[in-house]
């Protein structure tokens, strides 16, 4: 799972797409996430990193985390 | 160490070239408490959903409302609209502020005679009243509003029959520039039937004609309707007078004054666009102030104003069931409260709040109800903060009409809580059970044993 290498994106939330010259914003959490699928990140380990530094409860944020990924998918901003 | 504070992360896609030029405010403030009790506090201990009263507020408006119209005209009444919401509570607010009752059926008439209401100030509108409701109305010395030919005759035979004397006035539908016109209750003024029917209660024996009525629409939204509808009735008594020499005792203008509830549809929001009971007063008062009565012959003014003085009064507390994602990417929400106990979502885009703090990132989304029907919307497009499941939200201006309209589908209606003006919560309707549903069910003897 990881994000094109063409995707720009700041710390701001800022994310844009030269391919289609999308843009889009993302909140800090967004924003972190994104940084992560940066590099090659399987689920889980994107899943341990973030339950360890936020007060989530780890279903809650799997729920969370799989409706991220499918708006990234759905926005083709990830790696087929 | 300590967890970050978590949000669900999300992603926007940014539009260009779509700005709102009226620039609506896209943060929602969190509405923590109502009047001074939490919201939480509320749900947890009456349950979610919930609605709540504010009796401050319903007294504040109807104050607010009496004394628009007592500063402009002299002998000013109001008459509580049962049907926008008759809990026994909310009517008794209003009657201790002095309010009469209008009821439009015997279950309501009733309901204001439990209340304790004197029969002679209940107003007893609608077309349909039993012969047993008319002859009781009539022996309390209530206003009789005749709705149609029938019902004058009937009630002429029932005088005859059981000697009574009622005090009557006859609803007048009219032509005041509005669409849809409301001609299907009451008495054409146009066509001349209006002063058909006064001329036959004037002939009649036992009837006395005391007043003149109209209610020419709902949630209306011009008030020159108002300045034409109170011309036609001022020209109804005028003719009165000067044929008759009878001198009508009262006006009723009926209701009709809207909240500040968004209608959907609407460009703007209500609040932008509701005329103030300021200029309704002043658009009803100015004609029959000029109209040319004596001071000593101005009529009472009645107004059966409901929408208006409990609308804004009313909340509903929900909880967030569940986050969806539709087929087409967009975001659903399911409440714990649908179409069942909030009707008027048929009608307004209610304005909703969540109950906690939360960031500054909002998206769009539907909320839906929890009932498995198509049609359970409560609005079809809202932009909110990031909600979680457990998440409580505030519905605004819910005052009028649920907790009349309402529908036992599915589940039960919830409790309702009035907080009094010292911010004590009064539970005023209970939460229904399923043996209270099903207290007026009866099994066949050969089903018994199914």
């Amino acid at each position: 799972m990881r994000l094109k290498k063409n995707i720009a994106t700041s710390e701001a939330g800022f994310i844009f797409n030269p391919g289609t010259g999308d843009s889009y914003s993302s909140n800090p959490i967004g924003s972190e996430i994104l940084s992560h699928l940066k590099e090659d990140i399987d689920r889980k380990e994107l899943i341990d990193l973030i339950c360890s530094k936020y007060d989530v409860d780890r279903i809650q944020f799997e729920k969370d985390i799989d409706d991220f990924i499918s708006q990234l998918t759905d926005n083709n901003l990830l790696d087929d | 160490m300590e967890k970050l504070k978590y949000e669900r992360p999300v992603i926007k896609k940014l539009i260009t070239g779509f700005t709102n030029k009226f620039g609506s405010q896209s943060k929602n403030e969190a509405v923590t408490h109502i009047e001074s009790v939490n919201v939480n506090e509320l749900i947890g201990k009456y349950g979610s959903p919930l609605f709540v009263l504010s009796e401050r507020q319903i007294r504040r408006n109807y104050q607010n409302a009496t004394r628009i119209f007592r500063t402009r005209y002299p002998k000013v009444q109001f008459a509580w609209s049962y049907k926008t919401n008759y809990l026994n509570a909310v009517c008794r607010v209003f009657h201790q502020e002095g309010s009469w009752a209008e009821v439009v059926s015997g279950f309501e008439y009733d309901k204001a005679i439990a209340n304790g209401v004197p029969g002679n100030k209940i107003i007893f509108n609608g077309p349909d009243k039993k012969d047993e409701e008319l002859i009781r109305a009539a022996r309390n010395n209530s206003l009789i509003h005749i709705d149609h030919f029938d019902e004058l005759y009937t009630l002429i035979k029932l005088s005859d029959e059981y000697q009574l004397k009622p005090l009557v006035a006859i609803r007048v539908n009219m032509d005041t520039g509005i669409y849809p016109k409301w001609d299907r209750f009451g008495f054409n003024f146009e066509n001349g039937q209006a002063w058909n029917a006064i001329t036959r209660i004037l002939n009649s024996e036992n009837l006395n004609l005391v007043g003149l009525h109209c209610h020419i629409g709902t949630f209306m939204l011009t008030t020159s309707a108002y300045a034409i509808a109170a011309n036609k009735l001022c020209e109804l008594a005028w003719s009165l007078k000067v044929k008759h020499n009878k001198t009508i005792q009262y006006l009723d203008l009926g209701g009709g004054f809207p909240s500040t509830n968004t209608l959907k549809g609407s460009y703007l929001p209500g609040t932008d666009t509701v005329p103030s009971i300021d200029q309704f007063a002043d658009a009803i008062t100015d004609v029959i102030l000029n109209y040319g009565f004596k001071q000593e012959d101005l009529p009472l003014l009645i107004l059966e104003t409901g929408r208006a003085l409990i609308d804004d009064a009313g909340y509903l507390l929900g909880t967030v069931l569940a986050n969806k994602r539709l087929s087409d990417g967009r975001r659903a929400t399911i409440l714990d409260f649908g179409v069942n106990s909030l009707f008027t979502s048929f009608w307004y885009e209610h304005k909703v709040s969540p109950a906690q703090e939360s960031g500054q990132h909002t998206e769009e989304t539907i909320l839906y109800g929890p009932l498995c029907m198509n049609i359970d919307v409560i609005r079809e497009n809202i932009t909110l903060p990031l909600l979680q499941k457990g998440d409580r939200l505030v519905v605004h201006k819910v005052g009028a009409y649920n907790m009349t309209q309402w529908m036992q589908f599915i589940t039960l209606r919830p409790n309702v809580v009035m907080i009094d003006k010292d911010n004590n919560t009064h539970v005023i309707r209970n939460a229904e059970t399923r043996e209270y549903i099903e207290s007026a069910e009866l099994i066949p003897p050969h089903l018994t044993n199914a």
